[in-house]
């Protein structure tokens, strides 16, 4: 049975096990074919949809997710496209579905119409690299006029403001895995057990992992401490390889990382 | 509201990975710009290895030329290094010794902050990487080659438009994977507090002079300061110290590259709208969904689509006028000062040269306009001569 689109919330991906949060480009190489990988991963078992905004100058991302952002601003994405996107997915799915942007495509549309046009497309968060704790009381009450949830990131230099940043959390804390940008790596070397638990303490809300997950064996391992996993680049690298063919590969990947997960 | 506003401008948008960085760094340099011993290693260092004072120089012959105001000339071209950044760079390198760093990355567009970060880290022991746009790079070989000279290593950025403002999303990406023994020292007014008070701070020494030089040959003060703005730092270093002056003009120059009519220029306050890029709330030309906009400008210091906060405040509040200055007006400018003084000035310098031209024979001979020149020419002799269609290459 079909939720009302008011009741979905980022909560309900944690409602039922381990989340696999997965990220896509929102326009590459297309808006239909944006469309079609997301409902393709959420078949395989997605818990909740990342949609990257596309910028000009994404500074929080590595190689594989700014040559996504260039292919999917070639093709004509712009943020209400986006906003297009969001809604027809909104209409077939009740994954919940949160915006991965930086703060200028935000700011420049108008915190309160963007938060606004979130909440008719039926987007249920915002999650901004660039808009840390101190600024983010700019956009909070917009976003909480239109029932827009700011997902606060915590990263391994955070150290003692996790606390604070952790209690105001909302959704669920974006726990940054390692230093640097987005990109798949092949070690993990954070000591994430002791990240997590300083998280744990102050949040009442989910932690899920996010930057440089890429295989099975590491979505397994966080998955054991943490309440989801996130992947972006490895899902855009797929996509990159093989273009508007990568629904079924996206499927059988979704689908190993999530069985993986247990 | 977080910190470092200036009215709505300015602020710390920046990845959380970077803000206890940026905290550490704030102290720091609250506790190290009251230390005596730093401001007395940083005067030292200013007097005997930069050179300061630089002269404030009298053009007589452009002043009769022009027959209106009296024009000096700052002479910041004369600092070792050849610019003003050498003034911010060896205040950010001692720092970032004493904040027990043992490397040091920079932006640079031009290459004069490239070149005065790797002569900074030269003199004082520290690593030192730079991220120069490769379009930049091949613009300014002669830089490059220098920067290499001194010791750093050079990094071509091939993301964007492959100029200054994609320069420093590198710089900004690298200092995340590695802030552990890494000071970012920015070469302008711009970024995330506390970067442009800092880099306010210790560049204002070039107005602090400049005040007391014009008081000491005028008994008075000048009726104008010119200087160039790309994100700024010279700008604010020739304002900074008149703001309270309210009968001084300040008078910054953007690049309006082949016009701001066309979408080649770097026009930043004439053609901008409020935005928040590269840590900061600030103007910047941009697109209707504000995505950053590739610029233009003959000059790859002024080829940024930004402008530092505290410009964007003066701007707000009336205190200071930015007027555009075209590529063919600030070679004119360029060609003018080679011949009626014989200073080879940087392009982007004489982009404040090219405002002065137009403002001073309608003063009166009992007025004085200071120009910041910011920098030696010497960079820019092959791009002149191509511009003017002579190839100065063999092949």
């Amino acid at each position: 049975m079909r939720k009302k689109k008011t009741e979905i919330k980022i909560r309900d991906a944690f409602d039922h096990g381990k989340a696999f949060i997965g990220f896509v480009t929102g326009g590459d190489p297309s808006m239909e074919k944006s469309e079609e990988f997301i409902l393709k991963m959420v078949e395989a078992g997605c818990d909740l949809i990342e949609i990257g905004i596309p910028f000009s100058d994404p500074i929080a991302e590595g190689a594989v997710i700014q040559e996504a952002n260039l292919r999917a601003l070639s093709a004509g994405a712009t943020t209400d496209k986006l906003f297009g996107l969001a809604a027809r997915v909104r209409e077939k799915t009740d994954v919940p579905l949160v915006f991965l942007t930086y703060v200028n495509p935000v700011f420049h549309y108008g915190y309160d119409a963007f938060c606004a046009k979130c909440r008719e497309a039926g987007v249920n968060g915002l999650i901004i690299p660039d808009l840390p704790y101190e600024e983010r009381g700019e956009l909070l009450p917009f976003a909480r006029a239109h029932q827009v949830e700011v997902v606060s990131l915590v990263a391994p230099t955070s150290e003692q403001r996790i606390r604070a940043i952790a209690s105001e959390a909302e959704g669920f804390v974006y726990v940054v895995s390692s230093m640097g940008v987005t990109g798949v790596r092949n070690e993990i070397k954070t000591d994430l057990g002791a990240m997590l638990a300083q998280v744990k303490a102050a949040a009442k809300i989910p932690a899920a992992v996010g930057f440089g997950v890429s295989t099975p064996a590491q979505a397994a391992e966080i998955a054991r401490i943490a309440d989801g996993v996130i992947v972006g680049s490895a899902i855009v690298d797929i996509i990159g390889r093989y273009g508007e063919d990568a629904a079924e590969h996206l499927y059988t990947y979704v689908k190993g990382m999530k069985d993986a997960m247990g | 509201m977080g910190k470092g506003r200036y009215g709505e401008h300015g602020g710390q948008y920046i990845p959380e990975t970077l803000m206890n960085e940026i905290m550490k760094l704030e102290e720091s340099y609250e506790y190290y710009k009251n230390d005596p011993a730093f401001c007395r290693e940083l005067d030292d260092l200013l007097k005997n290895y930069a050179g300061r004072p630089s002269l404030l120089y009298y053009a007589g012959k452009m002043t009769r030329d022009l027959g209106g105001a009296k024009i000096y000339i700052k002479r910041e071209d004369l600092n070792h290094t050849g610019s003003h950044k050498i003034n911010n760079v060896l205040g950010q390198a001692l720092l970032a010794k004493k904040m027990g760093k043992t490397r040091i990355i920079a932006e640079t567009g031009a290459g004069q902050h490239g070149v005065a970060a790797a002569t900074a880290a030269a003199l004082l022991g520290l690593e030192c990487e730079i991220f120069m746009g490769k379009e930049d790079t091949e613009r300014q070989k002669l830089n490059v080659y220098r920067m290499e000279l001194l010791g750093a290593k050079v990094h071509p950025v091939t993301t964007g438009t492959m100029t200054l403002k994609d320069a420093v999303n590198e710089t900004m990406r690298e200092w995340t994977k590695r802030v552990d023994d890494t000071l970012y020292v920015l070469g302008s007014v711009m970024g995330p507090h506390p970067f442009p008070m800092i880099v306010r701070d210790f560049q204002s020494v070039i107005s602090r002079e400049a005040r007391e030089q014009i008081l000491e040959y005028e008994g008075k003060l000048p009726s104008a300061v010119v200087a160039c703005v790309g994100g700024g730092s010279n700008a604010m270093g020739m304002f900074y110290n008149f703001i309270n002056d309210k009968e001084v003009r300040l008078i910054g120059c953007e690049a309006a590259g082949k016009g701001i009519h066309t979408d080649k220029h770097a026009a930043t306050i004439a053609k901008g709208s409020p935005g928040i890029f590269h840590g900061m709330k600030s103007y910047f030309c941009q697109d209707e969904y504000g995505q950053i906009a590739p610029v233009y400008s003959i000059s790859a210091g002024l080829d940024y689509p930004g402008i530092g906060p505290e410009h964007a405040h003066l701007h707000d509040t009336g205190r200071a006028q930015y007027v555009p200055v075209t590529d063919e007006e600030a070679v004119e400018a360029f060609e003018y000062l080679a011949r009626t003084e014989g200073i080879i000035c940087a392009i982007e310098s004489a982009h404040a040269v090219a405002h002065a031209r137009k403002i001073a024979p309608g003063m009166g001979k009992d007025e004085n306009i200071i120009i910041c020149l910011s920098g030696r020419g010497d960079k820019d002799v092959a791009a002149i001569a191509r511009y003017r269609g002579v190839n100065l290459t063999d092949e």
